[in-house]
């Protein structure tokens, strides 16, 4: 049984051309805490995959491992091809914008850190922020801004680079749902034009599925790959698709498989 | 602001807000009148007290007298003023780049501020009057002598707090600044040091204060035991004379300059964090 679910969670990635895999992925902590467990996943360019599960499944641990910011236990997280330097865009759960510098200066830093002045950034920092529609914003300092404005930013600063891969790590989570809804679009279209792939850590059922194409549902304790689902309506998804019987079938399609992740929790039962 | 409170009060108000406008506008008056009719009233009544009980000047001088003082000493007192001065703001820049430059080595390494805080810490509490003797034997330049007394008592608050602030940089901006590739020096100037401002300029207020106390205290013990020319020495030689009014106007210039570096730093520190930091932000709504 549970290596049919694991063949089940290894389809190579959509037909899409491999980016990066993670091989047998294990982290255990100093705690004894076992984060993850055997985790095997294939990423595929241009994909938006959803990492979705309950506290506790590692999802977290996962993108961070993928980011380089912590090293795995066991297996490998393997690149296909060479990664170079700010190919991979972080977007944290809080917008951890540093709260002395302007907008200009948040979205900058990346650059900076490599050495890029402000001059020959300028205009690329204008495209970023334009494209998510905070033009005239520039000089304002993160408390100026709302949450859903703070959040944009830290977007901007992630896309700066032109990365190859975004992680965001349930970025629209203290959100109010309005500004939820209009992120979750506002982020589609960005994928759309620009078709960078996305790793997204969530545990709203109905923003993974809105997103993604693919949803990795995880388990707890220890934390691990459950099953995957394929979410196979085509793009662009807009307020229509969020009303359609399609969206409702889908989420509780994936709410089911959620269900029985928990259910399958080792042995303590889900949260 | 203005402007969000002038369209205020143009909106027709009804009472609640008014009358919270007005309440706002009656604190805003009262804070500096009510300490300043206190202070006038205790003045009176030390006057009072001096002429009801026939007190003679040498004891309790008038305010008067005092300020009489003040004036026809103006060119002694003023000079020795500029004395405490050089060494009180002399010994808070060094206490400035002393406190900052350590904490900036403690927070390169873990083992190093181990290694090296419980020091800082001993000279921290151990009373300055003490240690002086010692001071006076090693050390043979007056001004030398009071300078490293004044820096032991100032540069701790800034050390200790800028260290704190060092180390409380938000955890996902160091793994931001890991995942782009920024080297040491990048996180120190660009994350830590301004990230420690807040805590930085707490420390410069405490330090502030303590760098004339300092300086003071450290030119009492030197003042018996040789030749000074600050406000302190002005009050010891004046208490040997019982010449009271001086050692009040003394004392009032020593008060007077320390309100004055507080309410200086207090701006500073304004003007650097108004923008982005809580403390520095009016309270709104």
């Amino acid at each position: 049984m549970l290596a049919e679910l694991r063949e089940a969670a290894r389809p190579e990635s959509g037909g899409n051309a491999p980016l990066l895999s993670l091989r047998s992925v294990g982290k255990s902590f100093s705690n004894g805490v076992t984060a993850l467990s055997d985790v095997d996943l294939a990423i595929g360019e241009g994909d938006f995959v959803s990492l979705l599960g309950p506290s506790g499944c590692g999802k977290s641990t996962a993108l961070r491992l993928i980011a380089g910011l912590s090293i795995p236990t066991s297996g490998q997280v393997h690149w296909h091809r060479q990664v170079e330097s700010g190919s991979v865009g972080f977007v944290f759960q809080e917008p951890t914008l540093l709260p002395w510098a302007s907008v200009f200066e948040n979205v900058w830093l990346p650059l900076r850190l490599r050495g890029v002045s402000r001059n020959v950034a300028a205009s690329r920092i204008a495209e970023v922020l334009a494209r998510v529609r905070l033009n005239g914003f520039e000089d304002a300092v993160p408390r100026e801004l709302s949450g859903g404005m703070k959040m944009r930013v830290s977007i901007a600063r992630a896309l700066v680079t032109g990365p190859r891969l975004l992680l965001m790590d349930e970025p629209f989570a203290a959100l109010d749902e309005i500004t939820r809804f209009r992120l979750n679009n506002d982020l589609l279209s960005l994928w759309e034009q620009e078709r960078f792939t996305v790793i997204f850590v969530t545990h709203s059922v109905f923003e993974s599925v809105f997103l993604s194409n693919r949803i990795v549902v995880m388990a707890a304790r220890p934390g691990r790959v459950f099953r995957e689902v394929e979410v196979g309506a085509g793009y662009p998804r807009d307020e229509a698709f969020r009303t359609s019987p399609e969206y409702a079938a889908l989420c509780r399609e994936t709410s089911d498989v959620l269900g029985a992740a928990m259910n399958a929790g080792g042995g303590h039962g889900g949260d | 602001m203005a402007a969000i409170d002038g369209s205020v009060a143009a909106a027709a108000l009804d009472p609640e807000e008014a009358r919270r406008l007005r309440n706002q506008r009656i604190e805003k008056i009262g804070r500096w009148l009510l300490p300043l009719s206190i202070m006038a009233l205790a003045i009176y009544g030390w006057d009072r007290i001096c002429v009801l009980n026939d007190i003679p000047k040498y004891i309790l001088p008038r305010p008067g007298v005092v300020l009489e003082t003040l004036v026809s000493d103006a060119p002694l007192l003023f000079g020795s003023l500029l004395t405490t001065l050089k060494i009180t703001f002399l010994s808070l820049i060094l206490a400035v780049a002393g406190g900052v430059g350590l904490a900036v080595l403690f927070a390169q390494s873990k083992w190093v501020e181990m290694s090296f805080f419980p020091f800082a810490i001993v000279l921290q509490v151990t009373p300055i009057v003490a240690i002086f003797p010692l001071i006076n034997i090693y050390v043979d330049n007056q001004m030398a002598k009071l300078l490293l007394c004044a820096w032991i008592v100032a540069f701790f608050p800034i050390l200790s707090n800028t260290t704190l602030g060092l180390n409380s940089v938000d955890r996902n901006l160091r793994d931001l600044f890991k995942m782009n590739g920024a080297t040491r020096w990048q996180e120190l100037w660009h994350l830590r040091l301004p990230a420690a401002m807040p805590y930085f300029l707490g420390g410069l207020k405490i330090a502030g204060g303590l760098s004339l106390i300092g300086a003071v205290v450290a030119e009492f013990v030197a003042g018996s035991s040789g030749q000074s020319s600050g406000l302190a020495s002005r009050i010891i030689e004046a208490g040997y004379r019982l010449n009271a009014p001086r050692l009040f106007a003394a004392l009032i210039l020593i008060s007077f300059t320390g309100i004055v570096i507080f309410l200086v730093l207090s701006l500073v520190s304004h003007l650097i964090l108004r923008r982005w930091h809580e403390s520095a932000l009016k309270q709104e709504g």
